[in-house]
């Protein structure tokens, strides 16, 4: 195996750990907080919000928005280390 | 000027704005048909994709839909907000890399099969059809308002301009179009919730409004919101129980989620941007401009709710000044009745209108007891006008009302247009092209696509006419289309470099059918009424699965299938799986 395929499987490899990470939090952001545990959450509250419908109909919209960011700018620095970024 | 003039001159300055940028951005290639010539900027392919993706069911029936739903109608939100995470991370750089201009043409090429790539095509039209029907729907809705004429006859007007408008843009002259189309859209739907923010709790963001205490008082709007449903039979708003179940709250959240990953007309969004990393970048700035309407949707919807409970019923409920009297009904109600998305019945006869939950038996026989109430007296309170009637609810000035409109029609047309491109590129260039007629010309391509597009239109409009249910969920059974057959099998296409041809045909089949049957079964037969096998209801549904969401396990079905036939069947071909490695890495030195 050449040394291009070995660097493309560590890329692969760096690349699917990256996507677990972020889409355990999309998982639990949403469907945990969300859902599964909004109505205990629902005992707490933050402004006139109880938290787990702020979470279903806010909250998670907005950590949604910051997982894409955070995985394209880990995606350029990743691309860059193992030298496949676009110029 | 009366409101009807003001409305169509707002609502004919946009149609011209419109009109006028479709010319000047004219397409003058296929690269630029198709793809808008891989130009775009992301921040401005990101505003593109949000007003093509938020539809008229985003801009009229969501907020509706979450008024009546509560708590629940986050399964909305989240599912069409949470897709794009799937999109950016799973889809749309490695489709932008392999770089051809449609959806099946991907499947077609990466599982070296003419089948698989017709396979593909049906998958896509049966959604995108079924997508149109909403928009037609929400077209005809607006147009119906402005117009103050018959829901057919507003439906028609729609066909009309949306058959101009999706014949003379091609990609690139839709996506600056959309651009317009999100400016117009995101104003007309954050100006007057910021007002009614204004009005019931001083705050002028309505995602903190939505949060805070009512005007000069010290109770929270949602608390007092959650206390007035109770006292009318209602489940509190902010409640988990009431509305759907938790089963179907998480599969239909799902079910959006994948499905909007898989929708063929917001991928081909990403084929336009430069590069990869444009592609990352570029859905996360589509959800940065969705996001802005849908933290609002929740405050509009709530609001919206408080409002229309609280202009019926003015006071103490169970008095007689508690209630609003038939004939002092405001003006806005008068122009709603019209449309027939509203009707009254005074059942006890006292001249005063009563709403409430009548569903809820221990109530209803109390409020008989107690008030005299025989029944709930709005008889006809179509979700869909929530927002069109909103501004008039809360007293806005007439140029509010026309924006709404104008709004309106301006989410239902991008997106109509993004979809009508999706249907005729997938004929002219999927089917005509890529199958049954290699040697068609460039102009017999583009002729096959418009004869296409036009005779989805008659077929949408049709059914617009005579709808399945309230437009969001119609749009939610095509995007468990979507979840169910195609993005299963793109994800395989990229993520398992030994899935083969026959392993994504069997997947895609086997979640298209399923989940067209399930459909089918509650919804009639092609969604024409009185062809239903089952009643649309809980008790009736398998394991208490709502059509609705489906597509979830449609989903799954496609997974499992694909994974049996893979393991049973030969692996592809070298070049496919070189093809594989290729599209994960954004840049490669020696492309083969």
């Amino acid at each position: 195996m050449s040394q291009e395929d070995l660097s493309r499987q560590a890329y692969w490899r760096a690349h699917l750990r990256l996507l677990a990470i972020c889409l355990a939090i999309w998982f639990f952001v949403s469907f945990g907080l969300g859902i599964l545990l909004a109505a205990p959450l629902n005992a707490f509250s933050i402004g006139g919000y109880p938290l787990g419908f702020w979470f279903a109909q806010q909250g998670a919209i907005y950590t949604f928005i910051v997982l894409i960011f955070v995985y394209a700018w880990r995606m350029n620095v990743l691309d860059r280390k193992f030298n496949v970024h676009e110029e | 000027m009366d409101q009807q003039t003001l409305s169509l001159l707002v609502v004919g300055a946009t149609f011209a704005l419109y009109i006028g940028i479709a010319i000047w951005a004219r397409a003058g290639s296929t690269s630029e048909f198709y793809v808008a010539g891989r130009g775009v900027n992301p921040i401005a392919n990101g505003m593109a994709t949000a007003a093509d993706w938020m539809s008229a069911a985003s801009f009229i029936s969501m907020a509706g839909l979450i008024a009546f739903l509560g708590f629940t109608g986050g399964a909305y939100l989240m599912g069409w907000t949470g897709g794009y995470v799937l999109m950016a991370l799973l889809l749309a750089p490695y489709l932008r890399k392999f770089g051809k201009f449609t959806v099946p043409e991907f499947i077609g090429d990466r599982f070296y099969s003419k089948v698989a790539r017709v396979v593909a095509v049906i998958s896509l039209l049966a959604m995108s059809i079924t997508y149109v029907i909403g928009q037609m729907r929400g077209v005809g809705i607006a147009f119906s308002n402005i117009l103050e004429v018959p829901l057919a006859i507003g439906l028609l007007s729609g066909m009309a301009v949306v058959f101009i408008y999706a014949v003379l843009g091609g990609m690139k002259g839709i996506t600056y179009t959309q651009i317009a189309q999100y400016v117009i859209m995101i104003f007309a739907y954050t100006v007057p919730a910021v007002f009614i923010s204004l009005t019931l709790t001083g705050q002028v963001f309505p995602q903190i409004g939505l949060g805070s205490t009512l005007q000069g008082q010290d109770t929270y709007l949602l608390d007092a919101l959650d206390q007035t449903m109770v006292d009318l039979g209602f489940t509190m708003y902010t409640a988990t129980e009431g509305g759907m179940s938790m089963l179907n709250m998480f599969l239909l959240t799902l079910a959006l989620m994948i499905g909007t990953a898989g929708l063929p007309h917001v991928i081909i969004r990403f084929f336009t941007v430069p590069r990869v990393r444009d592609a990352r970048k570029s859905a996360g700035w589509a959800l940065v401009f969705i996001g802005i309407l849908y933290t609002t949707a929740p405050a509009v919807g709530a609001m919206a709710i408080w409002n229309l409970v609280n202009t019926v019923h003015p006071g103490e409920i169970g008095t007689e000044e508690g209630h609003l009297a038939y004939e002092d009904k405001p003006a806005w109600m008068e122009r709603w009745e019209q449309t027939g998305l509203l009707a009254f019945e005074d059942k006890n006869e006292d001249g005063r209108i009563q709403y409430y939950n009548e569903d809820n038996e221990e109530f209803a026989a109390m409020a008989e007891e107690e008030y005299g109430w025989e029944g709930s007296e709005i008889v006809t309170l179509d979700r869909d006008i929530m927002v069109l009637a909103n501004p008039e609810i809360a007293g806005l000035p007439g140029w509010v009302i026309a924006l709404v409109a104008a709004g309106g029609i301006a989410a239902a047309l991008s997106t109509a247009a993004g979809l009508l491109l999706a249907i005729s590129s997938a004929i002219s260039h999927d089917l005509l092209k890529g199958v049954f007629m290699p040697r068609i010309s460039e102009q017999g391509e583009l002729l096959a696509g418009r004869i296409a597009m036009a005779c989805a239109i008659l077929f949408a409009g049709y059914l617009g006419l005579n709808p399945p249910g309230f437009a969001a969920e119609v749009v939610a059974l095509a995007f468990g289309l979507a979840a169910a057959s195609l993005f299963p099998t793109l994800m395989m296409g990229i993520f398992m470099k030994k899935m083969n041809k026959e392993g994504a045909i069997a997947g895609m089949l086997v979640g298209l059918v399923t989940t067209l049957l399930y459909i089918f079964t509650y919804k009639g037969w092609f969604f024409f009424s009185g062809t239903a096998m089952l009643p649309d209801t809980e008790e009736y549904w398998l394991f208490g699965v709502n059509p609705t969401g489906f597509g979830a396990i449609g989903a799954v079905f496609n997974f499992v299938a694909a994974y049996i036939v893979m393991k049973l069947t030969k692996e592809p071909p070298q070049h496919i799986q070189e093809l594989v490695e290729n599209v994960r890495v954004p840049r490669t030195d020696n492309p083969s």
